[in-house]
């Protein structure tokens, strides 16, 4: 194999001689992509999914705490971002990936792509988000809520009370209301379908599902479709004439709703059904086989350092771990404070997801 | 020579194509160093996967009809008719090409969902139908057709038609008997990358179809990069293979049948003003079509550009200027369309270059069996899924000097994977019309095979390579499946950038996200009238 | 200039080029005869290095041409159909083997004017290919070979799509255009009267075989066999016996030349050797035919046995159809022909 792959290197120098001579303006990109490998090098590489996102300031002081330079790589959504470690098991791409959330986790672990690190401070992270506090093979760094949204205009105009539980949704004054994603493709479909597990058990959540069919429930592939389209609360939805006034998303979409917005509205159009979420956390890890494992190491501190928990919200709308870290005022004004989430242990997750997503593609889609 | 010529793409596929998609199914296929094909007759016999097969394989042969049936008069109309803004028109319809789906989608609704067109005006509603599917494809597809066919269209000598004419044809019987044989090679290759197109739809199945509606493509998508299932996705992504490969058979046989050395003329000289009522009113549908199916939905996100808050205006384009300053989530729009363009370019000479060697190796009569495999083979990266190449790249290129796992080069040679069949495509029938004859009146005044290839079927073929090069440009430019895959320095492109806004609440975001998309449609759009200005400019060079 | 020293080209089975022996001379004006099919393009194209040899040689000057690609033979090749390059005017066309051979902007313009004048389309080096007629697309091709000066011109059937005037005229151009520019030509063509006119030597070609070489007078007064005789347009070729100066024919006794080969043999009897006498004098015959041909009248003649006859006369005096005369034969027209 590995001959095999010299040869062809040589044998290909030609071709990519070509494609550089006719990228030759690609002069920032080639910047970014020689220089990562090398042990002892100043850059550290942190391997992610789409959604992430750090402002540059802050990227800035870590480099100049710690000397490194942070190089960001970004593939695809969580669950292939995570995939892709998993197959470059050993040999990664990086040296440190976030983004491995709850419903992932059992996955990264079994296949042993993290090595142990104890990141400092993580005394300031509460434990019941330390799910690996035992071996710390993964740093638990945000949270985030997946709850139902509404549409605060379509009530008032309704005069009829939103839901806020689980069980208001299954109820006839909110029939033909809510919009939510497919459990097979959908990050927050998946969220609100094992919140269902977690409130009313392995089979009581089947004739939920069977109930909220029965109350109309639409279901689309995608969140972007879901919340731009068919909810009436979201500006793009507005745009496209939606007639769900609920829909399946997150706890941050009203202050993005208003931090999004110009001018800025007094009060954000939707609203969060606090009894209907499931608490979503997301994890970093040091990969196995880092090529530079000091400065991941050095990273993971960081990624819990108060000054990145403070900058995460409004540049990935989700709650920081850290305890000290505060919390942006739009996120109090216009968001909601959920304290009664519900989730579902990891290892379970793991062992149930096929069956859970099989079962609930034959009681909902057929 | 033509072993020379095979080379490149031979060794590109190899390296790029085979080579990283035989790892991850063989990866799928092997546990503990041992192969295991029990897992073939396990997948292929769950009922599920059998009525994904079904869906998949009816759904893109009826969308291929329906898109040949709505776009070959249009072929006719651009290559035959010449009328006012004809080249900004055929510039247009080749935009939804380059659309993120997610895009079109939100589009497609307006035209065919609740409030939509069609809604308004009787009361129809065709989204989470297969007919919002089937339009889709049809919307996305038009230029395919347009292009391919009315390119050899618009160089066909109308006087063949008027010799079958004299001879006592109708108009039609001429069409059917003389024009359409000889358009049989292009139209057969236009549908041909039609079915590939849908055959492995993804974006727009989801979108429109709803959740009830799933294709190989999308199942493929879920098993690798979802649930990590990679025997499972193996086992699809044989069958997507074989199901391709059958396909290209079946498109082999016809195309040699009738491969003929056409005589091909200048197209400026055989575009004319309509005539007659029957010709105006071809125009006329054609260019109604084209309204209602193209320029409405892309009316439409225009529209919603430009509408905001305060009414009418350009305050979302206005916060893309401002955006760049909080963080990496949102660049400039320069900054996005500098990376698509480059990006873009990069993939086009990728293309262009494999593309146009393994044309002209595989113009050289009398090939054997080999070199028609080949020619097969170049067609096969249109009917895999982007995932597994992308998957396969992480689990071959990943050492020195080719660990390209995280080069920015990826990028455009992934997209040049799609690309290149394109070219191939549009190239062959072209080169083989040229009469080969002319090389040989090139030889004996003196030029070398190189450069009688440049003097003579350059020039000839020209158009045919800008056509080629617009297509690859364009598939580059709107690539997102493979971008979104290949890890890559935080440099997004301007359908990365929709789909990051897209993915977040807020009003400004979904405006912007609307807003780059139109940039996205304008910089498709000027781009390929620039390609035609190039020809036009260039043909009387001589 | 030129040799061709056993050349055999097959196609498959067929052998399109069957040991084919062939010289050129400098200066010379050779013309290849023969029907279709005959192999006499192929020489051309085994000349120009576009089809490769099965067996023989190539000699251009002397030296061998194997291994020698096409454009490095500096020859000009005039195709049937002319293949004038259709993107380029005619003055793009006229000026490609100059550009091949890296004349100046300079030369190239001068040269081009020269040649176009030449064969008469002075100040066309602007105008579309397209837009020429077939005259005047043939002017150019062959002032698209003749630039580069080759040393050796070839011609495929170089006026066969013309109209007969036309055609006509220019062959006499051609020939005194050769002539001036001292031009080593080698044409092929079907047309006897287009070889007769421009070659000094015509070869005569069947089944890729050569079946004749000689001047155009030569070929034309001793046709070497029947093949060739039939080929020139002679009808009157019968079986016969010689014995002393007297030929045994179904026609009755002909009289040949002093020191015809004698036994068995074929005659060919010219038209203008069969000349009309009294009804009761000569070999009976019925007018089955008349053909006015400007200067003569042709008639052919059905005898009492044996095959038609061809005969001339006068525009006076020409016999109806279905009128009966007499032939006989003057020894004058008589050719005895060799064996197949």
């Amino acid at each position: 194999m590995r001959s095999t792959k010299r040869l062809a290197a040589g044998a290909i120098a030609a071709a990519l001689g070509i494609t550089t001579l006719a990228a030759c303006g690609g002069s920032d990109g080639k910047k970014t992509s020689g220089e990562a490998s090398g042990s002892g090098s100043k850059t550290v590489t942190l391997v992610s999914h789409d959604s992430f996102n750090a402002s540059d300031p802050v990227l800035k002081a870590f480099t100049a705490q710690t000397g490194y330079t942070v190089k960001v790589l970004k593939s695809g959504d969580a669950g292939a971002a995570l995939n892709q470690e998993i197959l470059t098991k050993g040999s990664p791409r990086g040296d440190v990936f976030f983004g491995v959330d709850n419903t992932l986790l059992s996955r990264a672990l079994d296949n042993g792509i993290f090595t142990p690190y104890e990141a400092k401070g993580l005394d300031r992270v509460p434990a019941d988000v330390q799910v690996d506090k035992d071996k710390h093979r993964v740093t638990p760094v945000d949270t985030g809520d997946i709850c139902v949204n509404y549409d605060k205009k379509y009530f008032a105009d309704k005069k009829l009370a939103p839901p806020q539980s689980f069980d208001d949704l299954v109820k006839p004054e909110y029939k033909d209301l809510l919009v939510t994603e497919n459990v097979a493709t959908s990050s927050p479909g998946l969220g609100f379908m094992l919140g269902s597990v977690a409130k009313y058990g392995d089979e009581g959540w089947q004739d939920y599902w069977k109930k909220l069919k029965a109350n109309g429930v639409k279901v689309v592939d995608g969140w972007e479709q879901a919340y731009n389209t068919d909810f009436s609360g979201s500006a793009g939805g507005k745009k496209a004439k939606g007639d769900r006034p609920l829909v399946v998303s997150y706890a941050s979409s009203p202050p993005a709703e208003v931090i999004y917005a110009d001018p800025k509205p007094t009060e954000a159009p939707t609203g969060v059904a606090t009894g209907t979420c499931f608490r979503q956390t997301e994890f970093a890890g040091l990969l196995k086989g880092a090529r530079n494992e000091a400065g991941g190491k050095a990273l993971l501190d960081f990624l819990i350092s108060k000054k990145f928990q403070e900058d995460m919200p409004l540049q990935m709308f989700v709650d920081p771990v850290a305890k000290d870290a505060a919390v942006p005022p739009e996120f109090t004004k216009f968001g909601a404070k959920i304290t009664n989430s519900a989730t579902v242990a990891p290892d379970k997750i793991a062992k149930n997801r096929d069956q859970w997503v099989k079962t609930w593609s034959s009681l909902v889609l057929k | 020579m033509r072993l020379g010529l095979m080379a490149l793409p031979a060794v590109f596929f190899a390296v790029f194509f085979a080579w990283p998609v035989a790892a991850i199914v063989g990866r799928g296929l092997k546990a503990d160093g041992a192969w295991q094909f029990g897992r073939i007759g396990e997948v292929l016999g769950d009922p599920d996967i059998g009525h994904v097969l079904w869906f998949t394989t009816w759904q893109a042969l009826a969308s291929t009809a329906l898109t040949l049936l709505i776009a070959l008069p249009g072929a006719y109309v651009f290559a035959r008719l010449e009328f006012p803004g004809k080249q900004l028109l055929r510039a247009v319809v080749t935009v939804p090409f380059v659309l993120p789906t997610v895009v079109v989608g939100t589009a497609f609704l307006a035209l065919l969902g609740r409030g939509g067109l069609l809604d308004q005006l009787w009361g129809v509603r065709l989204d989470t139908t297969v007919w919002a599917i089937l339009l889709a494809h049809v919307f996305f597809n038009y230029a395919v057709v347009v292009r391919t066919v009315g390119g050899l269209w618009s160089q066909l000598d109308p006087r063949q038609e008027e010799a079958a004419r004299v001879l006592g044809a109708s108009r039609f019987a001429a069409w059917r008997t003389v024009t359409l044989p000889a358009l049989g090679p292009a139209v057969a290759a236009a549908a041909l990358m039609v079915f590939l197109f849908t055959f492995t739809s993804f974006g727009v199945v989801q979108i429109l179809g709803g959740p009830t509606f799933s294709t190989l493509e999308v199942e493929i998508y879920r098993q690798t990069a979802e649930l990590l299932d990679l025997p499972t996705a193996a086992v699809l992504t044989m069958v997507q293979f074989v199901a391709v490969g059958a396909i290209l058979a079946v498109h082999a046989r016809t195309v040699r049948r009738r491969e003929t050395a056409l005589k091909l003329v200048d197209p400026a000289q055989t575009a004319r003003r309509p005539r007659g009522a029957g010709q105006w009113m071809l125009l006329a549908s054609v260019l109604a079509v084209v309204a209602l199916l193209i320029l409405l939905p892309v009316g439409v996100l225009i529209e919603r550009s430009l509408d905001t808050p305060d009414g009418y205006g350009l305050g979302y384009y206005r916060a893309l200027q401002a955006a760049g300053d909080n963080g990496s989530f949102l660049v400039p729009p320069i900054e996005a369309i500098w990376n698509s363009l480059q990006y873009a370019l990069a993939a086009t000479v990728i293309a262009l270059v494999i593309g146009g060697l393994a044309a002209a190796a595989l113009t050289r009569r009398g090939s054997g069996r080999l070199i028609r495999g080949f020619d097969a083979l170049l067609m096969l990266p249109l009917g895999v899924s982007a995932v597994t190449v992308g998957f396969g790249f992480l689990i071959t290129l990943d050492e020195p000097p080719l660990d390209l796992r995280t080069s920015w080069i990826l990028v455009p040679l992934a997209q040049a994977l799609v690309g290149t069949p394109f070219v191939v495509r549009i190239m062959l029938p072209v080169l083989r019309a040229v009469d080969g004859r002319l090389r040989e009146a090139a030889a004996v005044l003196g030029a070398s095979p190189l450069r009688a290839w440049r003097e003579v079927d350059l020039p000839l073929v020209r158009r045919a390579l800008l056509v080629a090069a617009g297509f690859a440009f364009a598939v580059s430019l709107g690539e997102f499946g493979a971008t979104v895959f290949i890890a890559r320095p935080d440099r997004p492109t301007l359908p990365v950038a929709v789909a990051r806004l897209l993915g977040r609440a807020g009003d400004l975001n979904y405006g912007q996200a609307m807003a780059l998309s139109t940039i996205l449609m304008v910089v498709c759009a000027v781009a390929l009238l620039v390609l035609e200005r190039i020809r036009t400019d260039r043909s009387g060079e001589f | 200039m030129l040799k061709l020293d056993g050349v055999t080209v097959r196609f498959g089975q067929r052998a399109a080029l069957d040991a084919v022996d062939l010289e050129v001379a400098d200066h010379e004006t050779v013309c290849v005869l023969g029907p279709s099919g005959s192999g006499k393009s192929t020489l051309l194209r085994v000349v120009a290095g576009l089809q490769p040899l099965d067996s023989g040689r190539v000699l251009l000057g002397g030296a061998d041409q194997s291994g020698v690609p096409v454009h490095k033979r500096g020859l000009g090749l005039m195709f049937q159909d002319h293949q004038l390059f259709p993107q380029r005017d005619v003055a793009g066309n006229v000026a490609f083997g100059l550009r091949m051979r890296g004349a100046s902007r300079g030369e190239q313009a001068s040269r081009v004017g020269e040649l176009l004048d030449l064969v008469g389309l002075p100040g066309a080096g602007r105008r579309a290919v397209a837009a020429l007629s077939g005259g005047e697309q043939q002017r150019v091709a062959l002032a698209r070979a003749l630039a580069p000066s080759p040393r050796l011109l070839m011609l495929d059937e170089p006026l066969g799509q013309l109209d007969r005037t036309l055609r006509e005229r220019l062959v006499v151009e051609l020939r005194s255009l050769f002539g001036r520019l001292g031009t080593t030509v080698l044409a092929v063509t079907h047309d006897q009267g287009e070889a007769f006119a421009l070659a000094d030597r015509v070869v005569v070609m069947r089944d890729g075989r050569i079946a004749q070489t000689g001047t155009p007078l030569e070929v034309w007064q001793h046709p070497a066999s029947e093949f060739v005789a039939r080929f020139l347009g002679f009808e009157n070729v019968v079986p016969a016996t010689v014995s002393g100066e007297v030929a045994d024919t179904a026609w009755g006794k002909v009289p040949v030349p002093a020191g015809s080969p004698q036994g068995p043999v074929r005659v060919l009897v010219r038209p203008a050797g069969v000349r009309l006498v009294g009804e009761r004098e000569g070999l009976p015959c019925e007018v089955v035919g008349r053909t006015f041909r400007g200067s003569h009248v042709a008639l052919r003649l059905r005898p009492g046995g044996g095959p038609l006859l061809e005969a001339e006369c006068g525009l006076e005096g020409a016999p109806g159809v279905g009128a009966p005369v007499g032939v006989a034969f003057g020894v004058g027209g008589v050719v005895v022909l060799g064996e197949e």
